[in-house]
C-alpha cells in the first residue's frame, strides 16, 4: 500500500509490524524533486548512504545527467527498502551553487584560484623538501569516515609505504576508535561480532548511550517495527537524555555524565550475583573470569547508585533484563565512546555478552556501533593508522606479509610504534615537529575539540595545509592548498557499514568543474611524487576504483575482513554482503564468534593489547601468557572519576551530540533545504528543574562557558538529566557572516570553542561529553523559541512548549509497504 | 629498627616523591594532554599507597610521618601555577617535548625503585608468613608497574618524533 508522508515530522515513517523471528517486511521510501515521477526518471543509479554508518542501500535517480531523488533498495538486507530523512533529502548538497569546482591556492595570505598542475606542484614539492629536510614524520595525513574502501586503502599505502610516515589518522578517531579498541581489547582483533538481523531475534536489546533513532534512524524503524509485532523485545536504555530510545524503554537509566564504568560494573555485579553467567561458555572460551568477578564484586547496585545518580532499584532491573535475555542485543555508540573511561565502559559490555554467552547467535550479539558510514573500512583499509587487513603491528610476521604484499623491505614500514592518533598529530603540529598535515574530507576546525586551539594550529604559518573537500569550509580557510574533491554519487566505489554489510555505490552524474575523486587525486599525488617498490615499479599499480578493489583484495586474503569473495559484478544488482566474504564463506558472514573466538591466538591477534586506564600497552610475552589459547578476554576496569567535574564556577556537566537532521558540520546537511529547516540553528538544553531554579525559560538566549571558550544559543527546555546541559556539535560557521569563526559581528555557537582537550587513553578518542560548563542568561526569549527538533530527543518537556517540526509538502515522500501488511502512520 | 619497617618507610618515602612527580609532571606538560590528564590519575595511586603504608604501618606502632604524598605540589600555589603558564607559553615549541621525555624517564625509574622496594616487601612478608602485609604489597605492586608501563609507552611512542625532529 502507498502512501505519502512528510519525513522531518515523522522521521520514521509508517509502521510495518512483524513478530520475533521472522523477517522484516519491505517498505520502499522515494523522494523525488518537484514535478519529478518515476516514470520521467531515465536512470536508477546503485548507492548507499554516506550520513550515517548504517548502510542504508539506495538507488539514485538521475534525469539529463542530474540528480533528481533516491528510492530505497527493497533487495538489501540492511534497509529493506527504508531510508531516513537524511537519506532522502542530503543528495541535494550535491548540486549545491557553493561546490568547489578548482583548486585553490595560497597568495599573498589569501586562497585564489588555480589549477590541478600548479596545486598539485606545491603538494609534491613541499612534500619532496620536507623528506629531504626533515624525514618522513615531518608530514601528516587526517582523513575521513566518509570515503570510499579505494580511497582509504590507497591513502594507507602512499602514506605508509610511499612517505613512510607514522602519522596517519581518520577522523574516525572521534567516531569509532574506541569501538575498534574495545574489540581488540575483548576479542584480540577488530571486526563486528553482531548483524543488524539481531534485531530481528533478541528479546532483550540494551542500548549503551546509543540514540539509535537518531544516528541510525532506519535500524530504529526495525525496532520500532518489532516493538508493534508480536513478541516484541524490551529495552534497556542508558541515556542522560529523553531520546525516543528512552521512551520506548523498558528501563530506562539517566546516569551522571562520566560513570559508565560503575554503572556497567553493578550490572556485571548483579549478573554474577545471581549467577545468570553461562559457566560452560566462560570455561571454553574465555580467559579472566576471576579477575572480572573480583573487580566487580564490592560494585553493588548502592554503590553505583551513588556515583551515577540513578536509584540502585533500576540498576537492579536493569540488570534483571539483562541476566535473563533468552536472546541478549547490545549496542554501543558515543555516550560510550566519547565519555571518560570509554575503552573501559565499551570493554565491559563485551564482558557482559561473554559471560552471559551471547555471541554468535540470532538475536544474541554485541553491536559496538560506527558513527560515519565507511568508518569501517578506515579501520580495515589502516587510515586509521592501523595496518591494513587488521595485522598487528608489533608481530613481525604480519608486517613481513604486509610488506610481501607491497613488495617492499619490512622496514619500509614504520612500525617500531603505535599509528599518531588525530590529537597527537595536532599537538605535533603545535610544536612544530609536523610541517605538512593533508586534511580529507574532514572539517577539524568545528570537529575537534577546544577550536581556540585547533585553529591556531592550523593557521601556522610554518605548516602547511592541504585540504580536500566539497566546498569552502572553516578549515578550507585556513588552508594553503585547497582540493575540490567529487563525492558520493559522482564517483564508484565501494563502503562497509556498522554490521560488515559491503555495498556498492556507482557514480551517477559528473562532478561539478573540475573536482576530482579522492582516489584520483591520491593516484596523481602518488605518481606525480614516483613512489616505488622493492622492484622499481609504482608502488601504486592500480588506477581506477575497480583495480583499486582487487588490489585491496589481494591485502585482505586470509584476514578476519576477508574481501576475496567480492567482485563490482558481484555487489552490482542485489543486496550488500558480510565480510569476510571468500572461498569457504562465498555469501558472506553474517556472525563473527558462531564457533568460538578465532582472531585472538597471539600469532594471529591484531594488538596485543593496552591497560584500559593507563592506556600502557601489553607485549607479546604479557599477552602469550594471559592468553595463550587465543580465547576471548575478560578484561575489568575500576571506575576513575572524570578529570573535569562541576564546581561552584562551572556548576553544570556540559555533553555534546547530534541531531536527526544533520551530519558532522553539516557541510551537505546544511545545504538540503528540508534538513536545513528541521535544525537551522544551535541550541542549548536543560532540564525543567536547572532551568526554573535560574528563572530561565524556552528561548532565553544563553552563554555556555568552560575554561576553553564559550558559545551562545537559545535554550530548549527538556526531560534532559538535571545538572546536564546538552549542546549539538554540527554548528559552526561557514554558513554566519564570519564565515570561518567567532568575531566581533558573529558570536561563538560550535560547541567545540568550550570542549576540553583530553581522550581515551587506550583507543585516543576524545571526550566530548566529560566537561564541566557555566550556563548564564544573555537576553530572554521574548516569545522565540530554541531551534531545535520536537520529534527527537530535544522535544520540549512541556508540550506545546515550541511548534513541532514538520517539513511542509517540500518534505512528503513515498512510502510503498508490502503488499500484505499495511502500513499504519508513526503515532508520534 | 628492622628491615622491614625500613623498607616501608623507604616505600612510603618512594611513593610519596612518585605522587609528587607525577602532579609536578601533570603540571609542567600540561599541553601533553594525555600526559596531563593520565599523569594525575597516577599520582592517585601513589597517594593511595602512601595512605596505606601509613596505617599499615601505624598500627605496627611506627610512624611514618605526615602524608607526603600530598604535601607541596598540589594543584594551587605559585610554582604549580608557574609551571601552567610555563606549559602554555611554550606550548608551540619543540623543546618541551625533549623535556618530556626526560621527565618520563625519571617517573619510571622512580617507580622501578618502588617496585623493587614492593618485591622486597613481599618477600620478606612471605619469609615472615605476614599476610597483611603480602596483602598490601599484592595490592600495590600491580599499581606500580602499571605506573611503570605507562611511562614506558609513552617514551616509546613519543622518541621517534621527539628525537627525529631538527
Amino acid at each position: 500500500m502507498e502512501s505519502s508522508l512528510d519525513r522531518i515530522g515523522r522521521p520514521w515513517g509508517g509502521r510495518t509490524p512483524y513478530g520475533r523471528h521472522e523477517p522484516w517486511p519491505t517498505r520502499v521510501d522515494t523522494y523525488l524533486e518537484d514535478g519529478v515521477g518515476p516514470d520521467s526518471v531515465q536512470r536508477w543509479v546503485q548507492a548507499a548512504s554516506i550520513l550515517h554508518s548504517d548502510g542504508d542501500a539506495m538507488d539514485i535517480a538521475v534525469v539529463d545527467g542530474r540528480m533528481v531523488g533516491v528510492r530505497g533498495r527493497s533487495v538489501d538486507r540492511v534497509n529493506r527498502g527504508r531510508l531516513g530523512p537524511k537519506d532522502l533529502f542530503g543528495w541535494q548538497a550535491n548540486a549545491s551553487p557553493d561546490r568547489l569546482t578548482g583548486p585553490l591556492v595560497r597568495r599573498g595570505g589569501k586562497l585564489v584560484a588555480s589549477d590541478w598542475d600548479t596545486a598539485m606542484d606545491l603538494v609534491v614539492n613541499r612534500s619532496r623538501e620536507l623528506l629531504d629536510g626533515r624525514g618522513p614524520g615531518s608530514v601528516g595525513f587526517y582523513t575521513s569516515g566518509q570515503l570510499f574502501l579505494e580511497e582509504y586503502y590507497t591513502l594507507a599505502v602512499l602514506a605508509k609505504a610511499g612517505i613512510g610516515t607514522n602519522h596517519l589518522d581518520g577522523n574516525t578517531r572521534l567516531c569509532t576508535a574506541t569501538a575498534a579498541e574495545a574489540l581488540k581489547e575483548s576479542f584480540g582483533c577488530d571486526g563486528q561480532p553482531g548483524s543488524y538481523d539481531d534485531i530481528d531475534h533478541a528479546d532483550v536489546i540494551a542500548l549503551f548511550g546509543h540514540n539509535i533513532a537518531e544516528t541510525q534512524p532506519v535500524q530504529w524503524m526495525r525496532m520500532l517495527d518489532r516493538l508493534e509485532g508480536a513478541d516484541p523485545p524490551r529495552l534497556v536504555c542508558v541515556d542522560p537524555r529523553p531520546t525516543r530510545v528512552a521512551r520506548a524503554a523498558a528501563v530506562h537509566l539517566a546516569p551522571r555524565v562520566g560513570t559508565n564504568v560503575a554503572l556497567l560494573n553493578a550490572l556485571l555485579h548483579e549478573v554474577i550475583r545471581t549467577d545468570r553467567v553461562d559457566h560452560d561458555y566462560v570455561e571454553a572460551h574465555t580467559v579472566g573470569f576471576e579477575e572480572l568477578a573480583a573487580r566487580v564484586e564490592d560494585c553493588t547496585p548502592e554503590w553505583a547508585a551513588r556515583i551515577c545518580d540513578v536509584p540502585a532499584a533500576r540498576i537492579e532491573e536493569a540488570a534483571e533484563l539483562l541476566g535473563t535475555a533468552d536472546r541478549l542485543l547490545s549496542t554501543v555508540l558515543q555516550g560510550v565512546y566519547q565519555s571518560h573511561q570509554a575503552t573501559a565502559a565499551a570493554v565491559q559490555v563485551n564482558n557482559l555478552h561473554l559471560i552471559r554467552g551471547m555471541l554468535g547467535r540470532p538475536g544474541a550479539g554485541v553491536l559496538q556501533m560506527n558513527g560515519q558510514p565507511t568508518a569501517q573500512n578506515t579501520r580495515e583499509c589502516g587510515a586509521d593508522g592501523d595496518l591494513p587487513g587488521f595485522r598487528n603491528w608489533q608481530n613481525d610476521a604480519h608486517v613481513a606479509d604486509l610488506a610481501s604484499v607491497w613488495n617492499v623491505e619490512p622496514g619500509t614500514i614504520p612500525h617500531y610504534g603505535p599509528p599518531t592518533h588525530a590529537m597527537q598529530m595536532f599537538r605535533y603540529a603545535e610544536q612544530g615537529s609536523i610541517r605538512m598535515l593533508w586534511i580529507s574530507g574532514t572539517n577539524p576546525a568545528v570537529s575537534l575539540p577546544e577550536l581556540a586551539r585547533i585553529r591556531s594550529i592550523l593557521a601556522q604559518e610554518r605548516l602547511f595545509v592541504v585540504v580536500q573537500d566539497l566546498f569552502m569550509t572553516e578549515t578550507t580557510a585556513l588552508a594553503d592548498v585547497v582540493l575540490p574533491a567529487a563525492t558520493w554519487g559522482e564517483k564508484t566505489g565501494t563502503f562497509t557499514n556498522a554490521d560488515r554489510t559491503v555495498h556498492l555505490s556507482d557514480k551517477a552524474v559528473e562532478p561539478p568543474g573540475g573536482a576530482r575523486s579522492d582516489l584520483d587525486i591520491f593516484l596523481d599525488y602518488a605518481a606525480r611524487m614516483d613512489f616505488r617498490d622493492k622492484d622499481g615499479a609504482p608502488l601504486i599499480g592500480w588506477h581506477d576504483p575497480e583495480s583499486a578493489f582487487e588490489a585491496w583484495k589481494r591485502c585482505s586474503a586470509g584476514r578476519p575482513c576477508d574481501y576475496t569473495g567480492l567482485t563490482y559484478d558481484r555487489l552490482r544488482g542485489g543486496s550488500g554482503v558480510q565480510w569476510p566474504c571468500d572461498e569457504q564463506a562465498p555469501d558472506g558472514t553474517p556472525r563473527l564468534y558462531t564457533e568460538g573466538i578465532n582472531w585472538a591466538h597471539p600469532d594471529v591477534c591484531e594488538d596485543y593489547g593496552k591497560d584500559l586506564v593507563t592506556g600502557a600497552a601489553d607485549s607479546a610475552v604479557e599477552y602469550r601468557s594471559l592468553n595463550p589459547d587465543g580465547k576471548a578476554m575478560l578484561k575489568a576496569a575500576a571506575y576513575l572519576p572524570p578529570h573535569e567535574e562541576p564546581d561552584g564556577t562551572y556548576p553544570f556537566q556540559l555533553t555534546t551530540g547530534r541531531t536527526l537532521y544533520h551530519f558532522h558540520t553539516r557541510t551537505k546537511t546544511g545545504r538540503a533545504p528540508q534538513l536545513r529547516a528541521a535544525a537551522p540553528d544551535v541550541w542549548v538544553e536543560m532540564a525543567a528543574a536547572d532551568a526554573g531554579r535560574l528563572g530561565f525559560a524556552e528561548g532565553d538566549l544563553v552563554e555556555v562557558r568552560t575554561p576553553r571558550g564559550a558559545l551562545r544559543g537559545r535554550l530548549r527546555i527538556t526531560g534532559l538529566r538535571p545538572g546536564v546541559v546538552f549542546v549539538p556539535f554540527h554548528y559552526g560557521y561557514w554558513d554566519t557572516p564570519s564565515g570561518t569563526g567567532p568575531d566581533e559581528g558573529t558570536p561563538p555557537r560550535a560547541a567545540n570553542e568550550t570542549t576540553v582537550t583530553d581522550w581515551d587513553p587506550a583507543s585516543k578518542q576524545p571526550l566530548f561529553k566529560t566537561a564541566a560548563a557555566a550556563v548564564t542568561l544573555v537576553r530572554r526569549g521574548d516569545g522565540q523559541v530554541a531551534p531545535a527538533p520536537t520529534t527527537t530527543a530535544s522535544a520540549p518537556s512541556v508540550e506545546g512548549a515550541a511548534r513541532p517540526t514538520a517539513g511542509g509538502p517540500a518534505a512528503y515522500a513515498w512510502q510503498s509497504a508490502e503488499a500484505a501488511r499495511t502500513a499504519r502512520e508513526d503515532a508520534s | 629498627m628492622n628491615g622491614i619497617a625500613l623498607t616501608l618507610r623507604a616505600l612510603h618515602h618512594g611513593e610519596g616523591r612518585l605522587a609528587r612527580h607525577f602532579v609536578t609532571v601533570a603540571q609542567r606538560h600540561r599541553t601533553e594532554h594525555e600526559v596531563h590528564h593520565v599523569a594525575g590519575d597516577l599520582a592517585a595511586w601513589s597517594r593511595e599507597h602512601v595512605r596505606r603504608l601509613a596505617d599499615t604501618a601505624a598500627g605496627r606502632g611506627l610512624d611514618l610521618g605526615g602524608p607526603s604524598g600530598t604535601s607541596d605540589a598540589s594543584d594551587d600555589g605559585i610554582l604549580a601555577t608557574l609551571r601552567r603558564k610555563t606549559a602554555e607559553l611554550t606550548g608551540h615549541r619543540p623543546e618541551p617535548a625533549l623535556l618530556l621525555l626526560r621527565d618520563l624517564r625519571e617517573l619510571h625509574l622512580d617507580a622501578t625503585e618502588n617496585s623493587l622496594h614492593w618485591e622486597m616487601l613481599a618477600q620478606a612478608a612471605q619469609a615472615s608468613r605476614d599476610s597483611a602485609l603480602l596483602g598490601l604489597a599484592s595490592a600495590c605492586h600491580p599499581q606500580t608497574l602499571r605506573q611503570m608501563r605507562w611511562t614506558n609507552t609513552m617514551i616509546k611512542t613519543l622518541s621517534p618524533q621527539a628525537l627525529t625532529s631538527p
